[in-house]
């Protein structure tokens, strides 16, 4: 069963399901992707990396690779064009060095970019690539990341590095039950399919890049500020985008391409490896955290205090806001929290889907079951009890909180109510059976963006935004948006999106996307409607209305916004092997107005599925003799595969945000959250053995013991 | 990856001619492997000598109750073969636990069994390796080795072989035939691969230059009850991190013959000699397959961080003995 | 012994025979996208390590970025553009966009490639690793979820499409099914 998710509307579209407006093309294999748009006299460039974590060049031998059949460059540090760097980009943060390639001497890790060769052809330019011969000065390096480093630092990020309220030494210890415990998660990787992958080239004095990214205005911006150029001298095109993630924002290959263009004056491609990727475009910093909940016998909450530590490199700082998770969740009358870096010599983390909530929730949900053992109250019970008023730190009112409804929900249909709660005791074959359950949020937000809606003379209607689809399934949604907006059927609506030339626009990312581009589109497409005259005509340019929506947006009242979810989780655990298998899952969530149930219900499944992933499979693993990642491969990187996953279901209860004129929440990143420590807190209750370190791998199974069958 | 040369052999004699003694050629097959280490850089051939075309694509049971396999015959067609599937079902399993679908339609049974370790350190030109860089050292040793050798490896090389097919080959005592310029051999499979030592980088006992071109399979009743059983870190498409597989013969509630051979855990497909004589004559009981087990295991010297190998060898054993038992009682 | 780099080869894709020179380290992957403009195939990994590039080679499934082009010729090869049957969707694309069977749809190409072929190697008797007696005279096995997951674990979805594509390849198998059984009644 399906919540009711439409409102009324004229037509209807938004909160029906339809299928892909270019799921066709994605299909057959029509859909281009940007590696893959043919240009006359194309260059192919491949980057070399550093093979050491820390030191200098001593020398770049281009000479003998100049030698080689078919190069054309060779662009370094001593010959590249210097970039501007001292700015704060769309986003609010300095750019990554990483990307603004070719500037100095330094290595910073392992994995560095230190030369593009560029060639005729890609194999050329893949064996010139090998054979370069660089050299450098070796310095020590340090990788070590480990909970109690004396170098760690509180960092803000994007939110403050620490908030506090209460006497947390007294709510302790006045606790009748008490868990103090350390949660640690691995580097994990966005791994998406399409790897990186721009074209470059000077079209009648404009810059034109054909990419993969989550944002094209976001690109272009980046790129006009990095080479000083023109806003209006760089036009970025990013059509169909393979996975994104967190990861495809401004990276080393769309510089290194714009570079290398510049100087032959010709199209150069540069598509990343699968093994640059894992140094090159960001990952998921590895967490250490430490979660102390205080409750009464009853399960109420004393005291909550979440500290997490995260890694970043020594050129570009990104916190992991995994101790946020408690800021707007759970209260307490003391309450603390605070994210800490530490700088080592590994490439830079970034966001990674639900960055900070995805580990974060882990910890807290794990805790939250253990403390709910102690209590000897039902972990549901629990979370119902701990449901705060108002935002425990903000103090403000909640936009809709219906965290408690997507749990009365999900434990109807999950059959909670039967659940033995002891663990350790249910026995099928060689296999032990376990459930568990966690809460799961994630911030809605929407950010300024503008649209062009044009009326044809044909009767149809264009919409034109810098909107991203990055699997989100976002131009059908926008579609479905405009047509109930314009009162008409969504099959005359066809929308463009991924050009940076419909101007400034949100990324995909952050789960807002979707509300804050359907915000803009609605604004144009009524503006529109309300100018078109009943009967009258449309001029062969037909009737365009550009919306910009900064200022409703910054009007939009301060609260606490959120979606929610629940999420239940049944395993099997072969205590002989070590191997854990998920059974099923369910997700319930609240997340706002549902425009396109078929495509909402894949990305929350997906979101699940990445929590299947992170809980039981991924961990890149760093070789501390080197710096190096040992195995930057998908053979070696575990991603889920078929036959990990099962039947995942996901659904929606009614939510609704009054303040939003689509009342969209946003569900790209709440399906992972809570979803690993759902599948952590089934494994226990199958074996009676934490598991605090992620993944729940064999090896980890297998030393920390528990029942035999 | 560097510019080859690339012919196509139509023959046996021919592709042995062609390649002739040159240590920069190589025989191409299914390329599964090859491909992938020449653009790693791993392998940088100077030439290629295509052997897919080759008349050895044919899998011919012997009138004995054996078999001979073709070195080209694909791993789907062997996993698929009626009457691979009859006489050793767990050589099928073997198969099918391995890689995928596509990649078991391309990789051939000579190649599966050449096919060198997934080692991250082998495959990764910038780092130290002594099976890839002899003399460069074995970071492994010290670094990440959650999933290398627990049995039968040297401060020199703690790598795994990888292959599930060579595991339950190893327990049915294959026999691979090869064919040199000087003329055919022929090698047990139990000497087919070298001991580590402190020669990492020389992996098998084939000639310089020598095509594999058959294996054969010798006639075994037991084997038509056998199991393979692999674990590994995700359900499917993944190397093992142990396996096991075994055949058992009981009478009686006594295990009269028995063949086992363990996975990931050594340099080679690893036969259990030690445990099958504890098994035979030995009650079928999980005590007595923990007792073998342990015979077996004995000579283990894990690293710090592959300790669990050793575990999951011992249960894996029970498990799919008493499988095997229970079965055998049906 | 004369050496040389490159080759011509005529290469026979979705009924079309192209003639062109390669260098022998181009694999089928490349010489599809970047000599043939046939860019459905998916380049994910490059290593035979995500089945992105899966193609299908005298009508077997292949990882193409680990075939070379030189050795490609005499082989039929079918991408993921020579499926369908003109205007008309092939069962198992048709199933994938009913159902959504995918969301970036860099996988899908592969996927959709895999899923013909895994729905033909089921029919043709073909064991997995989850099917539980592998003898010849046991009843083949039912093309299950759990069968259709393992026969399709070489084709990795990182967007998590995994729910909707074994619900896709299952119906396309039942269609597949069903004609069959029409034509032989």
């Amino acid at each position: 069963m399906t919540t009711a998710t439409s409102r009324a509307t004229t037509t209807g579209a938004v909160g029906t399901a339809h299928s892909r407006v270019e799921g066709r093309d994605k299909v057959t294999g029509a859909a281009r992707y940007a590696g893959e748009i043919p240009f006359a006299g194309l260059a192919h460039g491949r980057l070399v990396l550093s093979t050491v974590a820390r030191g200098r060049i001593v020398s770049v031998e281009s000479g003998p690779v100049l030698d080689m059949p078919g190069v054309l460059a060779v662009l370094h540090h001593g010959n590249a064009p210097r970039l501007e760097t001292g700015y704060v980009g769309m986003l609010g943060v300095p750019p990554d060095p990483t990307a603004a390639v070719f500037q100095d001497d330094r290595v910073p890790h392992a994995g560095w970019p230190v030369a593009l060769v560029v060639a005729e052809t890609s194999e050329q330019a893949r064996e010139a690539a090998e054979a370069l011969t660089v050299t450098y000065e070796r310095e020590p390096h340090d990788i070590a990341f480990s909970a109690g480093r004396s170098d760690a630092r509180p960092a803000d990020g994007h939110m403050p590095a620490s908030t506090e309220k209460g006497d947390l030494d007294a709510e302790l210890a006045a606790s009748a039950h008490v868990v103090d415990e350390e949660y640690v998660t691995p580097e994990e990787h966005h791994a998406m399919m399409e790897p990186h992958a721009a074209t470059a080239l000077w079209d009648g004095g404009r810059l034109e890049v054909v990419d993969s990214n989550q944002g094209t205005t976001w690109v272009a911006d980046e790129l006009v500020r990095m080479f000083s150029l023109d806003a209006s001298a760089v036009r970025v095109r990013s059509d169909h985008v393979g996975g994104g993630f967190g990861s495809k924002g401004l990276r080393a290959h769309q510089v290194s391409a714009v570079m290398a263009a510049t100087e032959l004056r010709r199209p150069v491609r540069v598509v990343l490896t699968r093994r640059q990727m894992f140094s090159l475009t960001g990952y998921r910093s590895p967490t250490a955290q430490r979660v102390r909940l205080g409750a009464g016998p009853d399960g109420r909450l004393r005291a909550l205090d979440h500290r997490s530590l995260n890694q970043t490199s020594t050129v570009w700082e990104f916190v992991e806001p995994a101790a946020g998770v408690g800021r707007t969740l759970y209260d307490a009358p003391a309450h603390r929290t605070e994210n800490q870096v530490v700088r080592l010599n590994v490439p830079s983390p970034t966001w990674m889907r639900a960055p900070g909530e995805a580990p974060g929730s882990f910890a807290m949900e794990a805790a939250l079951d253990e403390l709910a053992e102690r209590c000897g109250v039902d972990p549901i019970e629990l979370r119902l009890r701990n449901e705060p008023e108002l935002g425990p730190v903000s103090g403000l009112p909640f936009a809709g909180r219906n965290l408690a409804a997507c749990f009365r929900e999900g434990a109807r249909r999950f059959g909670w109510a039967s659940r033995d709660p002891r663990p350790g005791v249910r026995r099928e074959g060689h296999l032990l059976l376990g459930t568990g359950t966690a809460a799961a949020s994630f911030p809605a937000g929407a950010m300024p963006s503008t649209a062009a809606v044009t009326a044809e003379a044909d009767g149809t209607f264009t919409v034109r935004i810098s909107a991203a689809d990055i699997g989100t399934g976002a131009r059908t949604a926008l579609a479905l948006v405009a047509a109930d907006a314009l009162r008409v059927p969504a099959g005359r609506v066809r929308v463009h999106i991924g050009d940076s030339d419909f101007g400034p626009a949100m990324i995909a990312g952050g789960s807002m996307g979707t509300r804050s581009w359907a915000w803009a589109v609605t604004a144009a497409a009524g503006e529109l409607r309300d100018r078109l005259v009943p009967g009258g005509t449309v001029p062969p340019e037909g009737i365009t209305v550009r919306s910009d929506t900064t200022a409703a947006v910054g009007a939009l009242a301060q609260k606490e916004r959120h979606s929610y979810g629940a999420q239940f989780a049944e395993v099997a655990v072969d205590v002989a092997t070590g191997e854990v298998r998920v059974r099923r899952m369910l997700g319930i969530f609240a997340a706002g107005r549902i425009v396109n149930p078929l495509t909402a219900r894949s990305q929350l499944i997906g979101g699940m599925t990445w929590g299947i992933s992170m809980a039981l499979h991924e961990e890149a693993v760093r070789d501390s003799a080197s710096g190096d990642l040992y195995g930057g491969d998908l053979a070696s990187y575990h991603v889920a595969s078929h036959a990990d996953v099962p039947a995942v279901e996901a659904d929606w209860v009614d939510d609704h945000d009054p303040d939003d004129p689509v009342g969209i929440k946003g569900i790209g990143e709440v399906g992972i959250v809570g979803a690993a420590a759902a599948v952590a807190n089934a494994v226990w209750h199958a074996t009676g053995v934490r598991h605090r370190r992620l993944p729940i791998r064999p090896d980890r199974v297998l030393e920390a013991g528990g029942p035999r069958v | 990856m560097r510019e080859f040369d690339y012919r196509r052999a139509d023959d046996v004699t021919g592709a042995v001619a062609l390649l002739g003694a040159d240590p920069d050629a190589r025989y191409l097959g299914g390329g599964t492997n090859l491909v992938d280490l020449m653009k790693t850089g791993v392998e940088r051939p100077a030439r290629l000598v295509d052997v897919r075309s080759l008349p050895l694509d044919r899998i011919e049971p012997a009138a004995d109750g054996g078999l001979r396999i073709g070195a080209t015959v694909t791993n789907s067609d062997l996993a698929a073969h009626p009457v691979v599937r009859e006489r050793y079902p767990a050589l099928t399993q073997a198969v099918l636990a391995g890689a995928s679908g596509q990649l078991r339609n391309m990789a051939t049974v000579g190649g599966n069994l050449l096919q060198r370790t997934r080692c991250g350190y082998f495959a990764d030109v910038t780092k130290p390796c002594n099976k890839r860089a002899p003399g460069s050292g074995c970071p492994a040793v010290g670094g990440e080795h959650r999933n290398h050798a627990v049995l039968g490896a040297s401060e020199h090389c703690v790598a795994v072989h990888p292959s599930d097919m060579g595991v339950a080959l190893t327990a049915f005592d294959a026999t691979v035939a090869y064919e040199t310029t000087d003329g055919p051999g022929e090698l047990p499979l139990a000497d087919f691969y070298l001991p580590v030592g402190d020669t990492p980088h020389r992996e098998t006992a084939l000639p310089p230059g020598a095509l594999i071109t058959y294996v054969t399979l010798p006639p075994a009743r037991l084997a038509a009850r056998s199991r393979y059983r692999k674990v590994r870190e995700r359900a499917s498409y993944a190397f093992a991190i142990g396996s096991v597989a075994a055949a058992l013969e009981v009478s009686d509630g006594v295990v009269c013959d028995a063949r086992l051979a363990f996975g990931a855990v050594a340099s080679r497909p690893w036969r259990a000699r030690l445990a099958e004589r504890v098994l035979t004559g030995a009650p079928a009981t999980a005590e007595y397959f923990a007792a073998a087990a342990d015979a077996e295991l004995a000579a283990a010297r894990p690293l710090p961080g592959n300790g669990y190998k050793v575990t999951l060898l011992r249960n894996l054993v029970v498990a799919v003995l008493s499988e095997l038992a229970e079965e055998a009682t049906r | 012994m004369t050496s040389s780099t490159s080759s011509t080869v005529t290469l026979n894709i979705n009924g079309e025979k192209h003639t062109l020179s390669v260098d022998h380290r181009t694999t089928l992957l490349d010489a599809l996208r970047e000599r043939l403009d046939l860019t459905g195939t998916k380049k994910g990994c490059d290593q035979g390590q995500c089945g992105a590039c899966t193609v299908l080679v005298d009508g077997r499934r292949t990882v193409s970025c680990l075939q070379l082009a030189v050795a490609s010729g005499e082989r039929e090869i079918t991408t993921v553009e020579g499926v369908a049957e003109g205007d008309r969707l092939h069962p198992v694309q048709q199933a994938f966009l009913d159902l959504d069977g995918f969301q970036c749809g860099y996988c899908t190409p592969g996927q959709i490639c895999s899923a013909i072929a895994v729905i033909e190697e089921h029919a043709a008797g073909w064991p997995s690793a989850v099917t539980e007696d592998v003898r010849p005279q046991a009843a083949p096995p039912p093309l299950t979820p759990e069968e259709i997951r393992e026969r399709m674990s070489g084709n990795l979805c990182r967007c998590g499409a995994y729910v909707q594509i074994v619900q896709a390849v299952a119906r396309a198998a039942g269609e597949s099914r069903t004609e069959t059984e029409e034509s032989a009644a």
